[in-house]
Formats: C-alpha cells, sequence, structure tokens
C-alpha cells in the first residue's frame, strides 16, 4: 500500500468519525493560534521597538556620566555624575582626535515650564549644538534649525517640537513668535518635522535651544559646563566600533582614568541598546510562547488518546486487515497517518484562526501583530509533528496486535 | 464411510501438509494444548469441511492453517512453503496472495462500499487502483452482486453481506479459500446460497476449507474431517477413524 493510498485511509477514518475528530483537532487548533498569537505579538513588539530605536539616529553612539562614588564607598547609579564637560564634547569633535566620528552634539536637558500668552505648557528643555539634528536625524518643517552662530552669540532663540509649538501656539504660526522659557523670552526659529513618540519619550514633544543659552540663562551656576549626554555620530556603520574605541579612549585619557573600571562614563551604541531592547521583547515571547506551547501538548495528548480509544475500538478492522494482507508497518503507517492527518487539519484551521485573530486583536489593542508566512507554515508543520509523535505509541500498539487475538474480539 | 473423494499420495498437489502440529495455550500457570500431534493433508481442488465441537481445537486449526497463528510444535507447508519459517511479514503476505477468509460476522468494513471492501487485498498486494477496481467489480459480478458495488455493508442483507466477503476472499485468485462458520449468521436460504456458490467455486478447481459444527453444512463438502480434544478424530479422505 503506497503512501497516497495510506494518506486517503488515514483521511476516510477521520471523516468518518467528524465529532470526535473535530473535537481533537479543536486541542491542536487552539494551540497553534496561541502559539501562532503569541509569536506574532513578541515579532510586532520587536519591530515597533527596532523602528523607535532606529529613529533616533544613524550610527549612533551616546556617551553618558558614569556614576558616583561616595565617599563611604556607594556607587549611585549611572548618569549620577555630572563628570562629561563641553571640553569633553569639543575634543571628540577633532578629526585628529576621533577621525571617526563625524558629528558631536552634546546636550543638557532639563524639564521647565514654557508661556506663550496666555498657554503655559511643560515640556523637555534641550541645550546643543546645530549638529543635534544630524545625529539625532530631526528635520525642521518650518523656520530653521539652530546656528553655529546661535551657539557663539548665545543667542536667546528656540526651536520647538511639533507638539509643543501647537500647544503653546495653536494652530497657528510658531516661527517668529516670542515664548517664555523658564521666565526667559526666546524667539522661536523653527519648528522640527514630527519623529513619532516612542513609549519613554515624546520626541515632539520638546524645545531646543543653543547649548550656550541653555547654560547661561537655564541651567546657570557652577553646573553650566557640564554636559549630561554627548551624541557622537560614526561616519559610517562600518567605523561604528572604530569610532567607539576613539571615544573611550579620548575620554579615558582627558579624565586620566587608570584602571577602565572606574570610568566616570559611559559608552552606549544604538546597537547595544537594540540588542537590549530584542533581549527583552524575545524574553517575552519565549515565555508568551512557550505557555502557549503548553496549550499545544495538551492537544497533542488528545491525539494521542482519541487514537488509543480508536485502536481499542477498531480491533476488529485491524484484525481483518492483517488478515487480508497487512504488514504491521502497513497498520503502523496507517494509524501514523491517521494522526497525522488530525494534526495538519487542526493545524491549517489553527493558524487560519490564529492569522485572523491577528488581525482583529492587533486593531483592537494597536499593537501590530505580525503573522509571518515562515511562522505560519512552522506552525502547521509543528501541528503534523505532534500528530505523529503523539500517534507514534497508539499506532506501534495497533501494529503489533496479533491478528487472532483482533479478529476474536467481540 | 466413503473414500471417493480421498487424496491417495502422489495423485494431486498437496496443498497443505500438516505433520505434528501441535498448538499450546498459556493462560496465567494453566498450559492449554488446543491442537495435538494433527496431521493432514488437503489436495489442491478438495473440497474439506472441519467439524468439532466448542472447544475442540476446530478455531485453533483454522487459525494455524490461515496463517493467523504459528504452530507450537510440528511443520506446516502451504503450497509447498514452510510457514514455520516466516516473519511476521511474511506470513501477512501469505495471508494476503495464498489465502481467501470468510469469516462467520462478514468481517467487512462499514465506512466503505462494498467494492472497496473487495479491493482491500488487492492495495495491500501493491495493485494499481485502476485494475484494482476493475478485479473487485469482478468478482463482485462473480458472486452475483454486479449491481451492489456501490452499497454500503449496512445496506445489504446478510447473505449479500457474505457474497461480499466471499468476493473480497476472491479476489487475489488464492490457492485456498478458508471459511470459518460461514453461514453461522445466516437464514437457511442464504446459508444455501452460500453453500451453493462455494461448491461451485470448487467446482471450477478452488481448494476450499470450511470450518463448522453443523452436520448438514459439513456434508456439502466432499471431505468431513473430525476434531476431538485437539485430535483428529475421524477423517473421511484418509479413511481414517481413530
Amino acid at each position: 500500500m503506497n503512501w497516497r493510498e495510506t494518506i486517503r485511509t488515514g483521511w476516510d477514518a477521520v471523516r468518518s468519525h467528524r465529532l470526535r475528530s473535530g473535537l481533537t483537532m479543536l486541542g491542536i487548533l487552539i494551540g497553534i493560534a496561541a502559539v501562532m498569537l503569541t509569536v506574532g505579538l513578541g515579532q510586532g513588539a520587536q519591530r515597533t521597538v527596532t523602528s523607535q530605536i532606529n529613529a533616533l539616529g544613524s550610527n549612533l553612539l551616546v556617551v553618558t556620566p558614569g556614576s558616583t562614588t561616595g565617599a563611604n564607598g556607594v556607587r549611585g547609579g549611572a548618569g549620577s555624575a555630572s563628570t562629561l564637560t563641553l571640553a569633553d564634547a569639543t575634543a571628540l569633535a577633532s578629526h585628529d582626535v576621533a577621525p571617526d566620528v563625524a558629528a558631536v552634539a552634546p546636550t543638557v536637558q532639563r524639564s521647565e515650564a514654557l508661556t506663550a500668552g496666555t498657554a503655559n505648557w511643560t515640556t523637555t528643555v534641550v541645550g546643543t549644538t546645530p549638529e543635534y539634528a544630524g545625529v539625532r536625524a530631526r528635520t525642521v518643517a518650518e523656520g530653521r534649525f539652530l546656528t553655529t552662530d546661535d551657539v557663539t552669540a548665545h543667542s536667546p532663540v528656540v526651536v520647538l517640537g511639533s507638539v509643543t509649538a501647537s500647544e503653546l501656539f495653536g494652530g497657528g504660526q510658531a516661527v517668529g513668535r516670542t515664548v517664555n522659557v523658564a521666565g526667559v523670552p526666546m524667539t522661536v526659529v523653527g519648528v522640527l518635522a514630527s519623529a513619532g513618540s516612542s513609549a519613554a519619550t515624546n520626541q515632539d514633544d520638546q524645545a531646543i535651544l543653543p547649548f550656550t543659552t541653555a547654560a547661561d540663562r537655564i541651567i546657570g551656576g557652577s553646573a553650566r559646563t557640564a554636559v549630561q549626554a554627548i551624541y557622537l555620530q560614526a561616519a559610517s556603520n562600518e567605523v561604528l566600533p572604530g569610532a567607539y574605541q576613539e571615544a573611550d579612549a579620548e575620554l579615558t585619557a582627558l579624565h586620566r582614568i587608570t584602571d577602565p573600571a572606574d570610568a566616570d562614563f559611559t559608552i552606549t551604541s544604538q546597537q547595544s541598546i537594540l540588542d537590549t531592547a530584542n533581549a527583552i521583547t524575545g524574553a517575552l515571547t519565549a515565555v508568551l510562547g512557550g505557555i502557549a506551547a503548553i496549550s499545544l501538548l495538551v492537544g497533542g495528548i488528545g491525539v494521542m488518546n482519541i487514537m488509543l480509544v480508536s485502536v481499542t475500538e477498531r480491533i476488529r478492522e485491524i484484525g481483518l486487515r492483517k488478515a487480508l494482507g497487512a504488514t504491521p508497518s502497513v497498520i503502523r503507517r496507517q494509524f501514523l497517518v491517521e494522526a497525522g492527518v488530525l494534526g495538519l487539519a487542526g493545524g491549517v484551521a489553527g493558524a487560519i484562526l490564529g492569522g485572523l485573530a491577528a488581525f482583529l486583536l492587533s486593531h483592537a489593542i494597536g499593537q501590530p501583530i505580525v503573522v509571518s508566512v515562515p511562522v505560519t507554515i512552522g506552525a502547521i508543520v509543528v501541528a503534523i509533528a505532534i500528530g505523529l509523535v503523539f500517534g507514534v505509541y497508539p499506532a506501534s500498539r495497533a501494529a503489533r496486535l496479533a491478528p487472532i487475538d483482533a479478529l476474536r474480539s467481540e | 464411510m466413503t473414500t471417493a473423494a480421498g487424496s491417495p499420495p502422489g495423485r494431486a498437489e498437496a496443498l497443505i501438509e500438516l505433520v505434528g502440529v501441535g498448538k499450546t495455550y498459556r493462560s496465567g500457570p494453566l498450559e492449554v494444548d488446543a491442537l495435538r500431534g494433527v496431521d493432514l493433508r488437503i489436495d489442491e481442488g478438495e473440497y474439506v469441511a472441519i467439524m468439532g465441537p466448542s472447544g475442540s481445537g476446530k478455531s485453533t486449526l483454522m487459525h494455524v492453517l490461515g496463517c493467523l497463528d504459528v504452530a507450537s510444535t510440528g511443520s506446516y507447508r502451504l503450497a509447498g512453503a514452510d510457514v514455520g519459517q516466516m516473519d511476521e511479514e511474511e506470513l501477512a503476505a501469505v495471508r494476503n496472495r495464498r489465502i481467501g477468509f470468510v469469516f462467520q460476522q462478514f468481517n467487512l468494513l462499514s465506512s466503505m462500499p462494498a467494492w472497496r471492501n473487495v479491493e482491500l487485498p488487492l492495495s495491500y498486494a501493491g495493485v494499481a487502483r485502476a485494475e484494482r477496481r476493475d478485479r473487485a467489480l469482478a468478482a463482485l459480478a462473480r458472486v452475483g452482486l454486479a449491481a451492489r458495488a456501490e452499497h454500503r455493508p449496512g445496506e445489504l442483507s446478510g447473505g449479500q453481506q457474505q457474497r461480499v466477503a466471499i468476493a473480497r476472499a476472491l479476489v487475489t485468485e488464492p490457492a485456498l479459500l478458508l471459511a470459518d462458520e460461514p453461514t453461522g449468521n445466516l437464514d437457511s436460504a442464504a446459508t444455501t446460497d452460500v453453500l451453493a456458490l462455494l461448491a461451485e467455486l470448487n467446482a471450477l478447481g478452488r481448494t476450499v476449507v470450511l470450518i463448522t459444527h453443523e452436520e448438514d453444512v459439513a456434508a456439502a463438502a466432499s471431505r468431513v474431517v473430525r476434531i476431538l480434544d485437539g485430535e483428529i478424530h475421524s477423517d473421511t479422505g484418509a479413511g481414517v477413524a481413530a
């Protein structure tokens, strides 16, 4: 009996017990749909996070101050020290020191109240240099970005995020208007194009000032030369590691650090942020997928259960087939195929249900759920495999039945 | 007793040769000798009835003859091949090619139409699909059920079902037709019908071995072998009366 024949026999057997086969398939179906949904959710989250991180700018390195270590030896959190200075940024901008670094943007930032007329809005005020636009991949929708002259002249000018602009000026023209930043009047010279928001920060809600203006007028005091973060853009993706090395070496020398463990700064690459984020979403997907896989396992046990019932119930049929010349291996194959057909049918139905649920759910929760072709095919293959694996025992029981015992049973 | 249908050695080819066949079943600590030193020779073209009360060992003999079970002692040659030396796969092939079974319970698969029941042994023999259908329909025609090919067993009478089963037994052109109480579930009209069919097949040269406990059914055969307590009690063919 060839394979096509065997598959036809298996399919006939599944079809002749519709209700039972349907219930068995339901177990597989729910498992497959659950796995597809969770994996899709994980992949969707991963895609969102990746695009958000890529939107930060390309080939980006971020230098942040390291941790402080108090007199009692207690180490503060990263960023608690204010060890980065404008001098560091200037040094890194030098082509001789760091040839692989294309652009440098030092930043300070703090939350401040902005007022324009009667409108009042609290947002993140960022003090930086003209390079910021390129490094962070921002463009202006109206007006212009900061210029080198603005920085050298400590000009009282500001570039607003699109959300900030509309909060302060409604739908009206913002460029040319005056806004009070922490009580200091500044002229709006530009409005940024929208960059979208991430879960952590709204990139469209900020006010960008020349670094010097922010240091003098907003920050002030002894902290005025301190820098909160230096954004570095590597010349290309290939030289990103080089840029990292150069920045690290230069800052280590400038800060007179002898032991790398005592470094008072941290350099983070976009890739490392991405890796961390992917690791988190990946772990989440694995956990959810694992829970879904358990339901698939339960479905598989259901297949085994039904196949065992089927073998017992069809003991006479098995005996007859053996009397007519079916070898043990043919009988084993017949029951294996039957279990595989149950798995296949459950898998296909589960994939359809999973795809449908992903479509509906992603609209309901506003989170993308990725249903990819490889995952769908993989799910169906897994469903068949589950049917086959859990069919092995019942099938070999059927194959081992002695023909007379099988024929004798009433 | 008559020896008219006897089979003196050398006259015809021996289809079945049992020499000192014994079968012992072990159920827990008990050993039951179902067959004890059975010698039996059946030639090609014979019509033999094996008779005996229940528990006599006639079913065990039928299982051994049908290669559904293997003898514990002694030797069994079917059409010259030593069945005792065969493994499961080879026994399955022998059942498929050399033996056609007819059971008391018909044993038709209720989910399939008659012709697909009949073609089943051919599918295990690896015959191509188109040829299988042709041969199944021919076998059904042979038993007078050509018009019922598409009917499922549930739509047929008992006698018709048994005729489908006979068609299934015939379809592989086996050397031996082994019928185990083929009329046990049939009324008298259907019994006559089925016995007539078996006699007709034998007349055309097919070897038929019939297991029964009914005298009038056994009377249809040309030779009667009686089994009692696992031994051959009498054999009209060999002229042995122990």
